[in-house]
């Protein structure tokens, strides 16, 4: 196709061209400053919420910022609601989930996406129909089996469960990365006569580590936000996670809106600085597969 | 989430169908079979077999952790929903009896529509804002990275944070949207956002739009960047309109990824349970009651362990028959293109 070369524009039309440009380029920065108010935004009013007092907060008039600003509500939130407990109980249960579910997800991923394993369609099928389960349609289950164990209420118990729950997601994941390293490396590897293990952690690992850590954080996320399964395995602050804490919080007189919004601030900020860190890790993880081929 | 790395592999290249990148060829042995042909080449006998036990043993683990933790339970649940059973009582078969309850149970068909509703509402919104949010985010401009994690953050936010924060700024009283609503004379008084049943299922989907627009967005772009530059320019210079180049050449390769990407959105929100659960605990006058929590009140309130496995099964299959649906259309599509 051959584009016509435009006749020398008229003064005019160039002026009139250009002022479209400008007009366009308004309008983009305008489209981006929307979209990132609209994502900020909740955070924002939530991280002032925090640091007013509660006089401020029940006026008629909001206060946008938080002057004269408190951490009566830092305070309460570490002491009244003993939220240093659900912040240990969420940080064990998923930091032990996490990593015994990347473990396990490599393994299994090393085998379904380099080893001659019969039927891997199959159960990368299965995996990813299991992981499309509605909770509600676990619990259930899940509680008589922790019961019988005497596990109800555990860290085990709960971060057992979420071993299995985090693995299809952690999987697809490094599915992509696995299968985007060329075959020539085992085979140079058996040559120099590496074991399948051998190999697996001395040349697979290694160069996956980006597709790991994507993984990791997937997982970490999805551990640390889960409710339902938390709602229903643990009863006592002394093993609740964080989602339950938060759920629970309660004030006889009035809804504690200001310590509310200390503790999400508190759960919230190591995700956001995580997803600060890493946003670009992020999106190139879930995204390989769609990049790479 | 990561579900998109795998699912966003184009058509020519599905793992569910199990092809692999390297198939006969590199293990010339495995078609052979034991008792094959003879081998011409004298295969080391031990690299026969071991790498495809190796494979299964490794593989081992993960998949009974997996199974222990879904498909057992679903199963059980299957079967929990034919009895009459309770937490410390016995239990003992019924049969149908509640399943003739369940479609006989008005609470549950009103839950069952209201969940559709939300799935199918929220979904459409969130892949339109999430294909705006997309187009932005794909252009190159000073501090993308940081617009990208800031676009981010919602969706990296526990939920039950997000129904903290909604709570709050739809709060019928301090709330700041009624503030501001009524500032901008768009509404007349305060709103009880929460407290109104015409109102309350609307105001936690926005919430949930909120926070899961990024998911949509993040697989949007991932699937913008499969859009050939080439084919955008040259509809530009063929004197085409960003949004007639939009329609007509970005929108159709990015189709089937949009259209797994709102199955899995869709498969998502039919379960919600975080959020009206924290925001509303189903209520008022059950305007929010979703299926998840219905089922959950029936299970851990109402220690109703067989009608609420009925429940809960009910759920699932639903879900099964929206997958189903998607997988049927998805391939009729791929049919009519390819032929």
């Amino acid at each position: 196709m051959t584009a016509i070369p435009a006749p020398v524009p008229a003064a005019p039309a160039a002026l009139r061209a250009r002022r479209r440009a400008v007009t366009r380029r308004m309008l983009f920065r305008l489209a981006v400053t929307a979209v990132v108010v609209w994502s900020l935004a909740p955070f924002l009013w939530q991280l002032s919420t925090s640091f007013q007092r509660d006089r401020d907060l029940s006026s008629v008039t909001p206060h946008w910022l938080p002057v004269p600003g408190t951490l009566e509500h830092y305070r309460a939130v570490f002491t009244d609601y003993e939220f240093g407990k659900y912040l240990a109980n969420s940080v064990i249960v998923t930091v032990t989930a996490t990593a015994i579910g990347l473990l396990l997800a490599a393994l299994a991923t090393y085998a379904l996406a380099r080893l001659p394993v019969p039927g891997k369609g199959v159960v990368l099928a299965v995996v990813l129909g299991l992981s499309m389960f509605p909770q509600i349609s676990i619990v259930v289950p899940l509680y008589l089996v922790l019961n019988s164990l005497g596990l109800l209420d555990t860290y085990t118990g709960l971060s057992g469960s979420y071993v299995g729950l985090a693995l299809p997601l952690m999987i697809f994941v490094l599915y992509a990365h696995f299968r985007s390293l060329p075959t020539q490396l085992d085979e140079a590897a058996a040559i120099d006569g590496a074991g399948l293990l051998r190999t697996l952690r001395s040349v697979i690992l290694p160069l996956a580590l980006p597709g790991i850590a994507a993984a990791g954080m997937l997982g970490f996320i999805t551990n640390w936000n889960e409710f339902m399964l938390a709602l229903a395995f643990t009863s006592s602050p002394e093993h609740q996670t964080v989602p339950v804490g938060i759920a629970g919080f309660q004030s006889q007189y009035f809804v504690p809106w200001g310590d509310m919004a200390a503790a999400s601030v508190v759960v919230t900020l190591p995700l956001v600085l995580i997803v600060m860190l890493f946003q670009r890790r992020i999106v190139a993880g879930v995204t390989s597969g769609a990049v790479k081929e | 989430m990561g579900h998109l790395a795998f699912f966003h592999r184009t058509p020519g290249h599905t793992p569910l169908r199990g092809k692999h990148r390297t198939p006969s060829l590199e293990h010339p042995q495995l078609t052979s079979g034991p008792e094959g042909p003879r081998r011409r080449v004298p295969p080391r006998e031990s690299s026969s077999a071991a790498p495809r036990l190796t494979g299964i043993v490794l593989l081992a683990p993960a998949l009974a952790a997996v199974l222990a933790v879904s498909l057992y339970p679903v199963l059980r649940t299957l079967w929990l929903s034919l009895h009459d059973a309770g937490f410390s009582s016995g239990s003992h078969f019924t049969g149908t009896a509640n399943l003739s309850r369940l479609l006989g149970d008005g609470l549950f068909w009103n839950a069952w529509w209201r969940t559709v509703a939300f799935a199918f509402g929220t979904t459409l919104v969130e892949t339109a804002l999430g294909i705006g949010f997309a187009l932005v985010l794909h252009q190159s401009f000073r501090g993308r990275g940081w617009a990208r994690a800031a676009v981010l953050i919602p969706w990296a936010i526990p939920t039950v944070v997000t129904s903290r924060m909604f709570g709050w700024i739809f709060d019928g009283q301090s709330g700041v949207a009624n503030y501001l609503l009524t500032r901008l004379h768009l509404t007349d008084g305060y709103v009880n956002f929460l407290g109104d049943p015409h109102t309350a299922l609307a105001t936690i989907g926005l919430a949930d739009v909120w926070k899961t627009t990024p998911f949509m967005a993040l697989l949007v772009l991932a699937a913008l960047q499969t859009v050939p530059k080439e084919l955008g320019e040259s509809a530009k210079i063929d004197g085409a309109s960003p949004w007639c180049t939009f329609r007509s050449v970005t929108l159709p390769v990015i189709a089937p990824a949009l259209l797994i990407a709102a199955l899995i959105r869709v498969l998502d929100a039919f379960r919600v349970f975080d959020l009206p659960y924290v925001l509303t605990g189903g209520g008022p006058a059950d305007s929010t009651e979703t299926l998840s929590t219905f089922g959950y009140k029936t299970l851990f309130s109402g220690l109703e362990l067989g009608y609420g496995s009925m429940i809960a099964t009910a759920a699932f299959l639903t879900e099964v028959l929206i997958a189903a649906g998607f997988a049927y259309y998805l391939s009729r599509r791929y049919r009519a293109l390819e032929g």
